[in-house]
């Protein structure tokens, strides 16, 4: 595909863009000017760069929540393509019918209902555990299966559309080397379908990584209820303003850093293809969407 | 490409074929459909050790339908396949025949080596690994004696400068003549050949009927379905005419595409030679 020439898209987009940053910012400083609320930048600096215990362990159980979450979400949505997929209709149903519950029902209800609805009936009352030394309280554990059973739903399809975007021949080739189905569709087609699943998977981990402060409804500290607290009580009561800024850098860091390990990520996987040069957008166009005329777009 | 001494191919293997002209390949009375489209009408062949076998036929003949029938690529609705004198992907149960498990078709296939007409190597291993990715999984060879073999194969097939080169970056030629070590490298009894030459382009065809003509010299049993016919008058032992579904006539390559008896063979002759 042909690249719009570098110089076209950046003269024509770059001053506008430019010209609306600065009215914008210009509007918020016009606000901030007139406002008679007390600012005290000193508790987003603060909150950022000398973060108290209490938001590290926010940081922590948001980024360890939707690692976990995420890897059983991966986990089904592999066991749920390749159920979708089967030849065995039994085998098939089930896997839609999960899909159809997971994706057709809000996340804030799933996360309600395993953790208080499962909870009061007895069916698991979600007692602390101790896993690998750590303890894990119940609402967490509820949380991580909430997400990652509703994350698993989500990644089925991304794994399905993966699968199905290899040549048969390549499941035909390998087994006339006499490999079995499941052989073939470990070592053959998933490793090939993984070049084209990490991208959405990207996206999806990203996503992940803002869900987990749904996890408000079942009283998670985690990075948003962490700042939410923060401006109910204590010494920054009332300061939504700088604390939901310093919430907000907190998340950006999080997905910015998750932007460069998925490029990583991508650039292995690249291998093989012969694109290894151009792998895919570079920094500037992962962390800021590739819709202006930034040279690597080349897709349009 | 330099002329390999005898038996190089399979020497490097270790898979030098057994005396003796025992039935490699039974088919009988094979019919095959999809859904309404009745493609094979009961296509009878027997295939020898160290046979070279060519089936030519115009398109929709059946020909890739058969071929990929007799390592049960396709199921059939009639009629029977044996490989070395097993049943192919059935087994029989009074007197029926009833879909054989996954893991006994499997084993069977091991011994039976195909080559694509689009390669279809795997794009995420490189040529070596495309090679010795099937004898360590499914032959549980030592990975390094499986990397010593396919070295050997890929130097014999001309291509030691590109081992650790992925599909990519090598020409449709030199693809399928990896595709060619690959399958080697699972010690087959029979390998088929489904049209290997025709999505190359012209100058790349010459390399692998090359590695193909030096297979059938050192006695490897071959069913090939190719247009080529200077291959098939110099290499096969017999050819085979398939048209709608059946076998209409079969004979020696030289023979039959000078005197073919049957009106469709002399028609669909005319058009190829």
């Amino acid at each position: 595909m042909a690249r719009t020439p570098i110089g076209v898209t950046r003269r024509g987009a770059r001053p506008a863009r430019r010209l609306v940053g600065l009215l914008i910012l210009g509007v918020v400083l016009a606000g901030c000017a007139t406002s008679t609320y007390q600012y005290n930048w000193n508790i987003v600096v603060d909150s950022v760069f000398r973060p108290t215990p209490l938001i590290l362990t926010g940081v922590w159980l948001t980024l360890s929540i939707s690692v976990v979450s995420q890897l059983i979400g991966v986990l089904l949505g592999v066991v749920g393509a390749v159920g979708k997929i089967s030849r065995l209709a039994p085998v098939r149903w089930a896997a839609s019918t999960y899909v159809w519950f997971f994706r057709g029902t809000p996340l804030l209800v799933q996360i309600t209902f395993i953790f208080f609805g499962l909870g009061v009936t007895g069916v698991y009352r979600w007692p602390d555990l101790e896993i690998l030394g750590l303890i894990v309280p119940g609402r967490v554990q509820a949380g991580i299966v909430a997400l990652g059973f509703n994350e698993g739903a989500y990644m089925t399809e991304i794994v399905r559309a993966g699968i199905l975007s290899i040549d048969p021949g390549q499941m035909e080739a390998a087994k006339s080397l006499g490999m079995t189905y499941s052989r073939a569709m470990r070592r053959i087609v998933l490793p090939q379908a993984a070049r084209v699943i990490v991208p959405p998977l990207g996206n999806e981990f990203n996503n992940m990584l803002k869900t987990t402060s749904l996890l408000v409804a079942i009283g998670v500290p985690e990075l948003y209820v962490t700042f939410s607290r923060m401006n109910s009580s204590g010494p920054t009561v009332f300061h939504p303003f700088e604390l939901f800024i310093a919430a907000a850098i907190w998340y950006l860091l999080l997905t910015s850093v998750w932007g460069l390990i998925q490029a990583r990520i991508e650039r292995r996987l690249a291998r093989g293809t012969g694109t290894s040069a151009d792998a895919g957008p570079g920094l500037r166009d992962r962390l800021f969407g590739a819709r202006f005329g930034s040279p690597g777009s080349g897709l349009r | 490409m330099n002329v390999p001494a005898p038996h190089d191919l399979l020497e490097a293997v270790g898979n030098l074929p057994e005396s003796g002209d025992d039935l490699i390949v039974e088919a009988t009375d094979v019919h095959k459909s999809f859904g309404r489209l009745h493609v094979l009408k009961g296509v009878n062949l027997t295939v020898r050790r160290r046979e070279v076998v060519v089936l030519i036929g115009p398109s929709g003949s059946g020909k890739t339908t058969f071929l990929r029938c007799i390592n049960h690529l396709e199921r059939i609705q009639q009629g029977r396949i044996c490989v070395n004198g097993h049943l192919i992907g059935y087994r029989e149960e009074a007197g029926k025949l009833v879909e054989d498990r996954e893991r006994n078709t499997a084993r069977q296939r091991a011994e039976i080596g195909m080559v694509f007409q689009r390669f279809n190597l795997f794009p995420h291993l490189t040529a070596l690994e495309n090679i010795i990715e099937a004898p360590i999984q499914v032959l549980r060879l030592p990975e390094a004696d499986a990397r010593e073999m396919a070295a050997t194969l890929l130097e014999r097939v001309g291509l030691a400068a590109k081992t650790n080169v992925y599909p990519a970056q090598l020409s449709g030629g030199q693809q399928q003549r990896v595709a060619i070590a690959r399958a080697l490298a699972m010690r087959p009894s029979l390998i088929l050949f489904d049209e290997p030459t025709s999505a190359l382009d012209p100058e790349m065809i010459g390399e692998v009927l090359d590695v193909m003509r030096e297979l059938a010299h050192e006695g490897m049993t071959m069913i090939v379905v190719s247009h080529e016919m200077g291959f098939a008058r110099e290499v096969g032992d017999r050819a085979v005419m398939m048209d709608e579904g059946v076998i209409i006539e079969e004979g020696s390559p030289v023979e039959m595409f000078s005197h073919p008896r049957e009106e469709r063979t002399q028609a669909f002759l005319s058009k190829i030679l």
